[in-house]
């Protein structure tokens, strides 16, 4: 007897092809067309590494810190009921929804050195116009939801009864949430970092308002673009595509090795 | 000792009204009652995990009403355990003890000692979702009993294991039972009840009705409610006797006034007989049934139930038939009548205790 494909499932599948292809034709017209010398020659290229390294640390720097302050709030979020806390909610999804030139300018009103904020930090010796700072920052504004989204859904997940078993043993507030709640939480919380990491990474619109120069690869792929056209933006691209893709392939598999939360 | 005083608690969908018992010092309580009338809430309100409205809870005398959850020296087991699922079984043991900055010398011969007592020794190095249900219930009890707690809470405990399990538990709970831990347990299994309190507190919704020895509660319930929810009017403590090692085979259960034929596979030992008050047969006349137990009897009572008559007759011990109205007019039942009873080996159920 020959097994028979159920014709729905067969046309949703063939849809989903086209998706899959959508997505992956462009990026491999990169590959397609960049020539191996091309690609070689512009990894030599002192300005293009230095842009990479720049986008990774910058990135890694704004997820590092950010993430101080929010995974305990994703907690609060995940645990607590408080007044408003559907506005908050919505707050955080914020960045999501709105355009990043937007954002990037909206910054801009708050970091330049001749608002409240700006001004205060300049005195005491941070300026974000053109700084690494002030790419930080903009990445940190686009890419934060994805953080405390995956970390509150990470954490929600925790049974309740595990956090007060804690607490009838004894453990304060700060105890049970480092020694039970995080550890628990924890795949979902790395892949929320790998995410805001990833994201912050790829953007572009916020941080060209904030700072063209340091020059961040997007940015450089744009310039390259912009004075030299697409032969010129495109061995960019790919070194680009090739080093995000390496390291988000690595941190989604230590994101990925243990899971405690059984469904 | 553990007191609760008129403690209230608003939860919305339902709530705790007045409720009032005590728990004597070592004495083992089970809190009986259907599902949701909030006995998991009472749990957690003693253990501080939430807080009640008004009233009161004592233990040894002092108000712990809205003492840190931390500081009240309650041990709380859940009904799956509640392992945490990041740390091996020795450590889940030890946790509350790190949390006490107890030395790791003594941290280390407490969880060894304990996991001898209660049988899981081989597993300390275990990750707890590798276990089965009955060993992650010794887990959590031995965690919960590392803390040398002054009251041990038990929430539903052997509600998620299955049948072997949960007679090991059961007998492992009996043994806690004869340290002189003071021990509340709330359950919506009758059996749980009766194989392991030395008291029994009904709830209904979401107050403590009645409170008493398994058999008041069991032959004298307060009010419908009580006889409803356990369903039980025939209740005999006494002993069972195995006369044969063959299970098709009756054995013998023997009390102060009565002798029962019964079936069953249990051990012999000291227990308790139930038998449905629907499964107790009145005759005129002594019959050749293929019912084990036959009695003489008198009725000595003769009422209304919510469904047909209820009968009381004695013979030796009380013993309560539900029949309809016609079969009450058919045999004349009336006080006094001299009459016979039977019952079925098979429907006289023995629990140990």
């Amino acid at each position: 007897m020959t097994r028979r494909i159920e014709p729905c499932y067969l046309i949703f599948s063939l849809l989903g092809g086209v998706v899959l292809l959508f997505i992956v034709a462009p990026l491999a017209g990169i590959f397609i067309n960049t020539s191996a010398a091309g690609f070689f020659e512009t990894m030599r290229d002192s300005e293009v590494t230095g842009s990479i390294w720049l986008t990774l640390f910058a990135s890694m720097g704004a997820t590092v810190i950010c993430a101080a302050a929010s995974i305990p709030f994703s907690y609060i979020l995940a645990r607590k009921d408080f007044p408003f806390k559907g506005v908050v909610n919505g707050i955080i999804d914020l960045p999501i929804v709105i355009p990043h030139s937007a954002a990037g300018i909206a910054l801009l009103g708050v970091l330049s050195g001749g608002s409240l904020f700006g001004g205060a930090m300049e005195k005491v010796g941070i300026k974000f116009i053109g700084t690494n700072a002030g790419i930080m920052a903009a990445m940190a504004f686009v890419s934060i939801p994805f953080l405390i989204n995956s970390a509150r859904d990470g954490f929600a997940a925790v049974p309740e009864e595990l956090e007060k078993a804690a607490m009838n043993l004894g453990a304060g507030p700060l105890r049970v949430f480092l020694t039970i709640s995080l550890p628990i939480a924890w795949r979902s919380v790395l892949s929320g970092l790998v995410l805001m990491w990833a994201r912050g990474m790829s953007e572009f619109g916020a941080v060209i308002i904030i700072a063209y120069h340091p020059m961040i690869t997007p940015v450089l792929i744009y310039e390259r673009f912009g004075a030299f056209g697409l032969k010129y933006a495109r061995p960019v691209s790919a070194v680009f595509l090739i080093v995000c893709f390496i390291f988000f392939v690595l941190l989604r598999t230590i994101a990925g090795r243990k899971d405690y939360v059984k469904s | 000792m553990l007191r609760v005083e008129k403690l209230s608690k608003n939860m919305g969908e339902f709530s705790l009204r007045d409720v009032s018992f005590e728990a004597r010092e070592g004495e083992y309580l089970v809190l009986l009652g259907a599902s949701g009338t909030g006995k998991s809430v009472l749990l957690e309100t003693i253990a501080g995990i939430s807080l009640p409205d008004t009233g009161r809870v004592l233990l040894g005398g002092r108000d712990i009403t809205y003492e840190k959850i931390q500081k009240r020296d309650l041990g709380i087991v859940f009904q799956n355990g509640a392992l945490f699922p990041h740390l091996t079984v020795a450590k889940n043991v030890s946790y509350g003890l790190k949390c006490r900055g107890e030395k790791s010398a003594e941290i280390r011969s407490r969880v060894e000692g304990l996991a001898e007592e209660l049988g899981f020794s081989s597993l300390l190095s275990r990750n707890p979702v590798t276990l089965s249900g009955g060993e992650a219930q010794r887990v959590a009890l031995a965690r919960a009993l590392a803390i040398r707690p002054h009251c041990l809470l038990l929430d539903e405990p052997l509600s998620s294991l299955d049948r072997g399990a949960c007679s090991e538990i059961r007998s492992l709970l009996r043994r806690l039972k004869r340290r002189n831990i003071t021990i509340i347990h709330v359950t919506h299994d009758y059996e749980e009840a009766l194989s392991l309190a030395d008291r029994v507190g009904i709830m209904e919704e979401g107050t403590v009705v009645q409170t008493d020895t398994p058999e008041k509660i069991f032959t004298q319930p307060i009010s419908g409610f009580v006889a409803d929810f356990v369903g039980i009017r025939n209740f005999i403590p006494g002993r069972l006797v195995r006369k044969s090692p063959d299970k098709e085979r009756a054995s013998e259960f023997v009390s102060d006034r009565i002798r029962f034929n019964v079936l069953t596979d249990e051990k012999e030992g000291e227990g308790n007989i139930i038998i449905r008050s629907e499964d107790i047969i009145l005759s005129a006349q002594p019959v050749s049934t293929s019912a084990r137990n036959i009695f003489k009897g008198k009725v000595v009572d003769l009422f209304p139930a919510r469904l047909g008559m209820e009968v009381i007759v004695d013979v030796g011990v009380e013993l309560a038939a539900l029949v309809t109205r016609e079969s009450v007019e058919r045999l004349g039942l009336e006080h006094g009548r001299e009459l016979f009873v039977s019952v079925k080996a098979s429907a006289v159920r023995f629990i140990g205790a």
